[in-house]
């Protein structure tokens, strides 16, 4: 908590404290800790001087603004027709299998989040995903037991 | 004329001022158009769309509460088109709905029951798309429940939470299907900011959100023969309860409602104001010693004193102030203090176990309810007030028990702790208490009647949200010769909104006051969130016209002059702030979570 009070500390000195601050705060802190935790949005709260209400209204509207616990590398599949067509269902079957967790979930050592997302623009080259910020198109089971394998052995 | 604004509606020319919406307009030559989340208390959300008019040489559809009257514009505010849209968007907003009704308790108070029976709207239409998880009812707080199955989010609540109370408890969450008006992490009531004031209740359109009622409760407390059932009325009810029974707005129901009490089977029928006196007595007093304890002893002090009548305020400053609740005087308020000597004084003067008495207050207020189950309200050995009823389950429980309202005769409240002056009834009304503390605290300082004409302290009164005052003590009699000369400054805020500005100042130092009086909801107690809905400044008004002709027509209009007040003392409390005093009427504050 300690940790997440100086990030909240550098991240108003950087965006400032008006209303305007909050979504950029908000962005900051989920780069860092993956989630916004209850503390860290009561946090926000007061130094933003606003309810915690308005907070938790704001960051809940945005997919990418999680308010449950995830992981280190949050993986979103894109879930749009074009990626199912092009074999997204295998796609989510071998994540499954390989990470041992079911689509919403998170590992036990909160490594993978394993979610779902709307279209990501990448139609041409689906089935798409995201970890975190980096994409991945043209995607096959072969290529994503490579590209997890890689993350789980810290080779990104 | 460049202000002013000149358009056609419905085939009728109207000028208005710059900025009125087409909504106002058509409103200031009879054309009703109808409105879900517009309320004139609020900004302009234009979010339910019922309120769309036809702009000619326009295709869609205008809402017009949302879009100001301009020159030269054409409006048709009735045509197929339109009628077919209203009607089409009441079928939308009604297949998210739960219409159960008949089980409602706004069902025939409901705006959009009425809307959707005007519109004669076919279910049918749109498939229920209803979501079972928001049939929960979240009943967790004391004072407000909340039923998202009922809500049509038209962010009311949430416009009246943060433009009038500046608490924003509730929040838009989520987004598209899912978006809900909820709390921080759909925490329960309970758990959150909220004050408990009640305003989201009465801006409501519908049963989204309701008072917790308790008056099923009471019906079995008075059914048993055991139990000695009492009730003291506030102020505020006796203005605003005809509202429920077919009275016009404004309408004094005093002694019929006293009557109406009696028959449904009260053992005693009590006032509120009895209390508000004795309330006057006791904060009078402290703030005198306040005073002296600045200006004589030279010692550290908390000034400005601010009232503490109003549990929702009390519970605004606990979460949002802490760190000024010395502020506060330690006086319980009235329904506090009534339920205090209820289990002591009454049932001693009476001959009644205090085990048996079960005490309920009548109030304006939703907050009380949360304020009667405070652990720290026990002073008598037992839960001082069992149940705190707004003045909307009064009224219904008079509508259960039969009773022609109208046609019952006047009869006055019971003794003892019946009587009470015209300053108690003021309390109703903003600056009521300021009012009735001056008229007071001026004769016990100077031994004379303060001096306005006929006791009426007018630059204490009215709708404005902060009213500022002066009064200047001369001659002052030799106990309180430390007062000569002194220009006492007093303040009256009401709505949440104008509290954290006499807050901000006190927090700031730069508070010029000596004594202020806060109340959580605009207009005061007589716009309660216990008050039957609707409210607008209007009926506010009116509500507060009524207390102080009740006020005018009272025999004794000070506080000190209450013969029953004069008798408590004598046989058994002896002193203001004296041990009992302290004991069974003073109270203190926490610190709450402030976000």
């Amino acid at each position: 908590m300690a940790d997440t009070k100086e990030l909240i500390n550098a991240l108003s000195t950087k965006h400032g404290v008006e209303r305007r601050s909050l979504l950029p705060i908000l962005q900051g802190i989920v780069e860092k800790e993956n989630y916004l935790s209850k503390e860290s949005m009561l946090e926000v709260a007061k130094v933003l001087d606003i309810s915690a209400a308005e907070v938790y209204g704001t960051a809940s509207f945005f997919s990418f603004l999680d308010t449950k616990e995830r992981g280190q590398y949050v993986i979103r599949v894109c879930k749009s027709m074009t990626c199912d067509m092009k074999g997204k269902e295998e796609i989510l079957s071998t994540i499954e299998s390989v990470l041992k967790i079911k689509l919403g979930e998170t590992t036990q050592d909160k490594k993978f989040s394993f979610l779902e997302t709307n279209c990501l623009g990448l139609c041409e080259e689906g089935p798409a995903m995201l970890i975190n910020d980096d994409y991945f198109v043209k995607l096959t089971p072969a290529k994503i037991r490579e590209i997890l394998d890689r993350y789980l052995r810290n080779e990104i | 004329m460049a202000n002013k604004i000149t358009l056609t509606i419905d085939g009728h020319q109207v000028t208005v001022e710059h900025g009125t919406s087409i909504l106002d307009a058509a409103k200031q030559i009879n054309i009703k158009i109808p409105t879900l989340c517009h309320h004139e208390d609020l900004c302009v959300a234009g979010n339910c769309r019922i309120c769309v008019v036809e702009q000619v040489g326009k295709q869609t559809l205008t809402a017009s509460c949302a879009t100001p009257a301009d020159n030269g514009m054409t409006i048709l505010t009735s045509s197929p088109k339109i009628r077919r849209a209203r009607k089409d968007i009441m079928a939308l907003l009604v297949s998210e709905h739960n219409t159960q009704c008949t089980t409602c308790y706004r069902s025939t108070n409901c705006e959009l029951q009425i809307l959707s029976a005007e519109y004669n709207v076919d279910n049918s239409i749109y498939m229920s798309v209803l979501k079972k998880d928001d049939c929960e009812i979240d009943k967790a707080s004391w004072s407000v429940e909340k039923d998202n199955s009922k809500c049509i989010r038209c962010q009311r609540c949430v416009r009246t939470c943060a433009d009038i109370q500046h608490v924003n408890a509730l929040a838009v969450t989520e987004r598209g299907k899912d978006m809900k008006i909820s709390t921080f992490m759909h925490l329960p009531m309970n758990e959150i900011v909220c004050t408990n004031c009640g305003q989201c209740i009465t801006h409501c359109p519908t049963g989204a959100l309701t008072e917790r009622r308790y008056y099923d409760e009471i019906w079995a407390a008075i059914d048993n023969p055991e139990k000695h059932v009492i009730i003291n009325t506030a102020p505020a009810v006796r203005v605003a309860l005809g509202e429920m029974l077919g009275y016009p707005v404004g309408t004094r129901v005093t002694g019929k409602m006293v009557t109406a009490l009696k028959k449904m089977g009260f053992n005693s029928v009590l006032d509120t104001d009895f209390t508000a006196d004795l309330t006057i007595i006791e904060e009078g007093t402290e703030l005198l010693g306040r005073l002296k304890d600045a200006l004589v002893h030279k010692k550290p002090v908390s000034l400005p004193m601010i009232t503490s009548c109003s549990p929702g305020w009390i519970k605004f400053i606990e979460h949002m102030y802490p760190e000024h609740l010395g502020h506060l005087s330690s006086c319980k308020s009235p329904q506090q203090m009534f339920g205090a000597l209820a289990k002591t004084y009454y049932a001693e003067k009476k001959g009644i176990d205090p085990a048996n008495i079960v005490s309920v207050a009548g109030m304006p207020c939703a907050a009380k309810k949360f304020e009667a189950n405070r652990p720290e309200m026990r002073d008598s050995g037992y839960q001082d007030v069992d149940a705190g009823l707004t003045t909307r389950e009064l009224g219904y429980m008079i509508k259960q028990s039969g009773l022609n309202f109208q046609d019952l005769e006047d009869d006055d409240f019971d003794k003892i702790m019946g009587e009470s002056t015209g300053a108690a009834v003021i309390f109703g009304a903003t600056g009521g208490v300021m009012e009735a503390a001056l008229r007071t605290v001026y004769f016990l300082i100077t031994g004379r009647n303060v001096p306005f004409e006929h006791l009426n302290i007018t630059p204490v009164r009215g709708l404005e949200g902060i009213k500022a005052a002066s009064v200047k003590f001369e001659n002052c009699l030799p106990e309180y010769s430390f007062l000569e000369g002194v220009e006492a400054k007093v303040a009256i805020a009401h709505g949440l909104k104008n509290a954290r500005i006499i807050m901000d100042q006190i927090a700031a130092g730069t508070s010029p006051y000596h004594f202020i009086e806060i109340m959580a909801c605009p207009g005061g107690c007589i716009g309660g969130g216990g008050q039957p809905i609707p409210t607008t400044n209007e009926i506010r008004q009116k509500r507060i016209d009524a207390i102080y002709a009740e006020d005018m027509g009272k025999p004794i209009r000070m506080s000190h002059e209450n013969p029953e007040v004069a008798q408590i003392y004598a046989e058994y409390l002896k002193v203001p702030l004296g041990e009992k005093s302290h004991h069974l009427l003073h109270t203190k504050y926490r610190k709450r979570n402030r976000y």
